[in-house]
């Protein structure tokens, strides 16, 4: 029953974001498109940054690939209780169906931009590897570590509105500080350990191994980056639990 | 289905608090609260448990149908939450044996972006329905709401009236066997309103246990077969629909908040509605006539820039007309001891009907309402025609009278206005 709640609720997020737009669906393949545009010409073009035997652009998209998502699901996790405010307070249901149901468009935009980045490789003479298998594995550990955090942002927003102002400050630090527009390899080997610290930075690299064959693939800190996701989800979750009893009294 | 004598819903010393803080500012935000700490480290939050609901028991057996009645904040709307499971209660338990579908507010859920369509499913859905289970009910649910050649336009485009059709539509097709409606029929037309009406009678006669909320008495009399009445949270009758009805009735009638004093030391001692002329007190205004509103507040404790607010509400609850000494040009008033107000009512212009007066005290730039004495005075506005009219309005015409006569204009007139206001016509 709340499994139909939970695509409906899904499908609704998926309607509604290009409706009224003209260009549409193509919103989805231009948003990563440009966001890697601007990556390459600040960094790759004016600050020179180096790049990777696939290009700059390339291996910005394959981590924008995973950024993306993870920007998604905690911006869209941390705010959904308040945009669906009217609904707490009148229907119940479990609490947790909000916030899950806001991954299915993540999903879908990142399939689509997936598919986009699967048809630009071989225009860049870019072969494909075993490893892009292990790309839905990389994803779902992004999607519960942001999860987590937007888990907690979400209920502790009902009583802060402060949540929605810094959950936009800290996720653009955030990407500073992970290898998005810059790889691993350019950070000065006396950084790196600090950079490693990041649990994003051993899943944003594996995008670029699964996709772009890059020789350094960080075993050691894709297991921590796995270990911090799933205590991130379920601390999320668990705060997520406690505080639901006290939503609808304080929205 | 279970017999009637089994229980579907058994509340046990159910209670429910809410904190009210005293603060002349709630903090909103997090750096608010924690600077308010910082400047006053050692004054502790002033705040005021307020019980919504105190020691609630009552048992609900399968295919009853309960109205549930009292005056506003009497804790009706906090019962309906707790028991739809949307907030926790402070204390006790609740067991209910049954699917439960709560209709709190019509149209939750709806999207204006969505369509029509798209919108029966998603508020099905929120409402606890399967897709199996809505999509056997669509037709009747379009048929309804009378929509069925706007599915697929997004509801934005809708009429309020549509909107409020197609959102009852889909709530009235919930099946649950525990079925909890808030005051939905407040939405409407009158034809429409009629038609939901019937819908719920058919709901109740289908052996569904019902709670209805309602300031309509009419509707909880015809629906229901048992009634509670809720005042300040706390149970005061539990009984059979026409004894509890003609309970609420009677307390609001008599106005209860007569002669206490409160905490703020108030006390409205006397209220009355009076023929201007001869100055008899009256609870049959007619219509049209000429009417003045005395009421007598002794204030036990001086209060300086008193405001007393009148509100008068119509039989739904619904707020009619306001009267407020400032924008009357009374001014305020130095409070110490009894004060008694007269205002005016002349040539009173409220449709016939049954109204509630509720007496609020303010004091000028002060949040603290000093007294609220809610339904001190009810009246039942009769018809009457108005100037020699041949026909009276009556309590379907609406609640307030605006127009003040009229005329009709004979055809020459109209030709004549139409020749001057065009520019061309003069030309030759």
């Amino acid at each position: 029953m709340f499994r139909d709640l939970m695509l409906s609720l899904g499908g609704r997020d998926l309607r509604l974001r290009y409706r009224q737009t003209a260009l549409g669906v193509a919103w989805v393949i231009l948003q990563p498109l440009m966001a890697a545009g601007i990556f390459t010409f600040v960094f790759g073009l004016v600050a020179k940054l180096p790049a990777g035997k696939s290009g700059y652009f390339m291996q910005t998209y394959a981590s924008l690939l995973g950024w993306n998502a993870f920007f998604a699901t905690i911006t869209k996790t941390s705010g959904c209780l308040l945009q669906n405010a009217p609904l707490v307070s009148k229907v119940y249901f479990p609490r947790l169906v909000l916030p899950l149901s806001t991954v299915f468009s993540t999903l879908v935009d990142f399939a689509i931009a997936l598919g986009l980045m699967i048809v630009m490789m071989p225009l860049h003479h870019i072969g494909f590897t075993y490893g892009i298998l292990l790309i839905p594995i990389w994803l779902a550990m992004l999607i519960l570590m942001a999860m987590g955090i937007g888990l907690y942002a979400a209920a502790l927003g009902v009583s802060y509105r402060d949540v929605q102002y810094v959950i936009p400050v800290l996720t653009q630090l955030l990407m500073y500080a992970s290898p998005v527009g810059y790889t691993l390899d350019a950070v000065p080997a006396r950084f790196r350990t600090l950079v490693m610290l990041n649990p994003l930075s051993g899943l944003l690299e594996a995008f670029r191994w699964s996709l772009l064959g890059t020789s350094s693939s960080h075993w050691m800190a894709i297991l921590y980056s796995t270990l911090v996701a799933f205590i991130a989800f379920f601390a999320g979750a668990i705060a997520f639990r406690r505080m639901e009893r006290k939503f609808t009294d304080v929205i | 289905m279970s017999s009637s004598g089994d229980i579907a819903i058994s509340v046990r010393d159910v209670s429910k608090s809410y904190i009210i803080s005293h603060n002349q500012e709630a903090h909103v935000t997090l750096a608010e609260a924690m600077l308010h700490r910082l400047r006053h480290p050692f004054q502790r939050p002033r705040s005021e448990k307020f019980w919504a609901l105190q020691d609630i028991n009552f048992d609900v057996s399968f295919g009853e149908v309960v109205g549930i009645v009292g005056r506003n904040g009497a804790g009706k709307s906090t019962l309906l939450k707790i028991l739809s499971r949307i907030t926790e209660p402070a204390t006790g338990q609740i067991d209910l044996y049954g699917r439960i579908g709560s209709l709190l507010e019509v149209g939750t859920g709806f999207h204006p972006e969505l369509t029509g369509r798209e919108n029966i499913f998603l508020n099905g859905h929120i409402l606890g329905m399967n897709r199996a289970e809505i999509r056997r009910q669509f037709d009747a649910i379009v048929e309804f709401a009378g929509v069925d050649k706007f599915l697929d336009t997004p509801v934005k485009r809708y009429s309020s009236g549509m909107f409020v059709r197609l959102a009852f539509s889909v709530a009235a097709h919930l099946n649950p066997e525990i079925l909890v409606v808030d005051e939905v029929l407040a939405v409407g037309d009158a034809e429409f309103q009629r038609k939901c009406l019937g819908k719920m009678r058919d709901v109740a006669s289908g052996g569904r246990t019902v709670l209805f909320v309602s300031h309509n008495m009419a509707a909880v009399r015809q629906l229901c077969t048992s009634g509670i009445l809720l005042d300040g949270g706390r149970i005061v009758k539990h009984g059979t629909v026409s004894e509890v009805v003609q309970d609420y009735l009677a307390a609001r009638a008599t106005g209860r908040s007569i002669g206490q004093v409160n905490r703020h030391g108030m006390e409205l001692a006397e209220i009355a509605l009076r023929d201007a002329d001869s100055g008899y007190p009256t609870q049959s205004p007619i219509m049209d006539g000429d009417y003045q509103l005395y009421l007598k507040v002794i204030a036990h404790r001086p209060l300086r820039g008193a405001a007393p607010v009148i509100r008068i509400y119509d039989d739904l609850g619904t707020l009619v007309s306001s009267i407020c000494c400032v924008e009357e040009g009374m001014g305020t008033v130095d409070m110490d001891g009894p004060l008694a107000v007269s205002f005016n009512l002349p040539r009173l212009q409220l449709y016939p009907g049954r109204y509630s007066v509720t007496v609020c005290l303010y004091a000028l730039h002060d949040p603290v309402q000093y007294l609220e004495a809610a339904d001190a005075l009810t009246f039942d506005v009769q018809p009457a025609p108005v100037r020699d009219a041949s026909k009276a309005y009556d309590h379907q015409a609406g609640k307030v009278r605006i127009a003040n006569g009229g005329e009709f204009l004979d055809a020459a007139e109209i030709e004549s206005d139409d020749v001057v206001e065009l520019p061309t016509a003069r030309s030759h």
